[in-house]
């Protein structure tokens, strides 16, 4: 494999039981580049992630992460990895016993043995980095949802990661803390020299943001380039998506029986 | 006929199999506990910050609960042992009966229902908030994190509880029994301390109580960390935590009580 992709997925294929929810993904995701993973809810998007972490492994095929392969690693080399490694949970994650100030010092002082006046000293300045400085005390039962996953936002990048994951960092947001949130994950990842994958289903704002996208649906890419590519594309799956139509290739309705004969109107004809 | 026969069969099995998974998935859970129990000991303040939410917020419905059990006691105790002219023996007979039995007992089966539910009402809705993946991924083990200290504070604090338990029912006894209805105090304390043995009665009930406190909070643990991750998987593991560590402290009464006091008469 090349040394400028981070992250690379050959030909991974993952099944829940027998439901299959990935088949046969290949992908790449670059250095120092802010990839998206697109798709319908419950396509597979949220694996990925789970994939690349090591929460889960392939039954097929292998995901490679910073040149090693997630599944053969030992738990203390998984452990290792996974401290250069950030995500940022759906609604944030955020530890419901502790005050905004030690969910950001969490890591600090788990894996390091800093002393409190440094850590007081980090945490303050990644707090600043999404402007809540002033909320070190807020337990996260009084945030609101746009704070708490800015919070949520500066604990992933507590210790520097090469690599920042996130879960649908957009969902149930405001259309202000929306472009904050979209802001921050560019800024961070230029600011930080690291890597990010995105994974989200809003197109405009990951559209805006971000360097290239992959777009799933039922376990397998379809498509993917960069966002001008993705916007200009005519194929049917991404127009439906990108332009947000009700009818396509995703079909409006679950499968079911005619309509007709569902509703007995045979039978009344008949 | 037959093939619903068959099927009642294979249900039966299929249940058996899935008690006898969902046994084996808990013991491999408490081994982990013990094994990642490290971090409790190097990090005491850990389990400290636990045995303050679960033994001391306990306290009180312990020490009620225990004040009137020792009253009740003193009373029925009193009644019945009037009769045969001995009603000097009601310290020992509250006495006995709460550091052998009734303060492990019903001191445990209280713990269950206040912190036993509370810790796994808490590990499932950590687990429903992806608080425990969110740990996963920052490479920090959450058995050795959230599930060991819980653990510890619950093997530490039972003994305790069940300790004052049975402290403020005896106390509970001399009240109705000497105060109220006029038993000779001297009586009630002497014999009360001739006859209950050290070894006998109070290490027995003290290693009972460790016993309790061990099985409620893995059971509360396990509850907790195996629940579905949803609101209504959560409160289905609260009421399991409930049943089955009640159902267990009684088990496991009857069990350690037959090879305690065994010959004694």
């Amino acid at each position: 494999m090349s040394g400028d992709n981070l992250v690379e997925f050959q030909n991974v294929s993952f099944a829940y039981g027998k439901r299959p929810i990935l088949k046969g993904i290949n992908m790449t995701v670059p250095r120092g580049k802010v990839v998206a993973i697109m798709g319908g809810s419950g396509c597979g998007k949220t694996t990925i992630l789970r994939l690349i972490g090591g929460q889960i492994k392939a039954s097929e095929g292998q995901v490679v992460v910073d040149g090693k392969a997630v599944h053969e690693l030992d738990a203390a080399a998984l452990y290792h990895l996974r401290r250069r490694m950030g995500m940022l949970f759906q609604f944030g994650a955020l530890f419901t016993d502790m005050s905004v100030f030690d969910n950001v010092a969490f890591q600090m002082r788990e894996h390091t043995d800093l002393p409190e006046g440094v850590i007081r000293d980090l945490v303050l300045m990644k707090l600043h980095a999404v402007g809540l400085r002033g909320a070190r005390d807020l337990m996260p039962s009084e945030l609101s949802g746009g704070m708490a996953r800015r919070v949520a936002l500066a604990r992933a990048v507590a210790l520097d990661p090469m690599l920042i994951m996130y879960d649908e960092p957009f969902t149930g947001l405001d259309p202000i803390s929306l472009g904050v949130i979209g802001n921050q994950i560019r800024r961070l990842n230029d600011a930080l020299g690291a890597t990010s994958v995105v994974v989200t289903h809003d197109v405009h704002e990951s559209l805006e943001k971000v360097d290239y996208v992959y777009f799933v649906s039922d376990g397998v890419i379809v498509a993917h380039g960069t966002p001008e590519e993705m916007r200009a594309s005519d194929k049917p799956f991404v127009h439906q998506f990108v332009h947000g139509e009700e009818d396509g290739p995703v079909p409006f309705h679950y499968p079911a029986v005619a309509y007709g004969a569902d509703l007995r109107l045979g039978a009344t004809n008949a | 006929m037959p093939s619903r026969i068959v099927k009642a069969v294979r249900r039966v099995g299929a249940r058996v199999v899935d008690g006898v998974w969902r046994l084996g998935v808990a013991s491999r859970f408490l081994l982990l506990t013990l094994a990642y129990s490290g971090t409790s000991f190097r990090r005491f303040h850990l389990v400290i910050k636990e045995i303050f939410s679960s033994g001391v917020l306990s306290l009180i419905i312990i020490l009620v609960s225990g004040l009137f059990v020792g009253m009740v006691l003193g009373l029925q105790g009193y009644n019945t042992l009037q009769r045969y002219g001995s009603a000097e023996s009601l310290g020992v007979l509250v006495a006995l009966s709460l550091v052998r039995e009734l303060g492990p007992v019903v001191a445990a089966l209280l713990f269950a229902g206040r912190a036993g539910s509370a810790i796994t009402a808490e590990i499932g809705l950590m687990k429903a908030t992806e608080q425990l993946s969110a740990m996963e991924m920052m490479a920090i083990n959450p058995i050795a994190r959230v599930v060991a200290p819980r653990f510890w504070a619950g093997v530490i604090s039972m003994p305790l509880l069940a300790a004052m338990f049975s402290a403020i029912g005896v106390f509970g006894g001399y009240l109705v029994g000497v105060k109220l209805i006029g038993v000779d105090e001297g009586a009630f304390w002497s014999q009360m301390q001739a006859a209950v043995d050290f070894h006998q009665d109070i290490v027995n009930g003290v290693i009972k109580s460790f016993v309790f406190g061990a099985a409620v909070t893995a059971i509360a643990l396990f509850e907790g960390y195996d629940a579905s991750p949803t609101a209504e998987g959560v409160s289905r593991a609260t009421t399991r935590t409930v049943v089955t560590s009640s159902l267990a402290i009684l088990a496991l009464d009857f069990v350690l009580t037959a090879f305690m006091f065994r010959g004694e008469g």
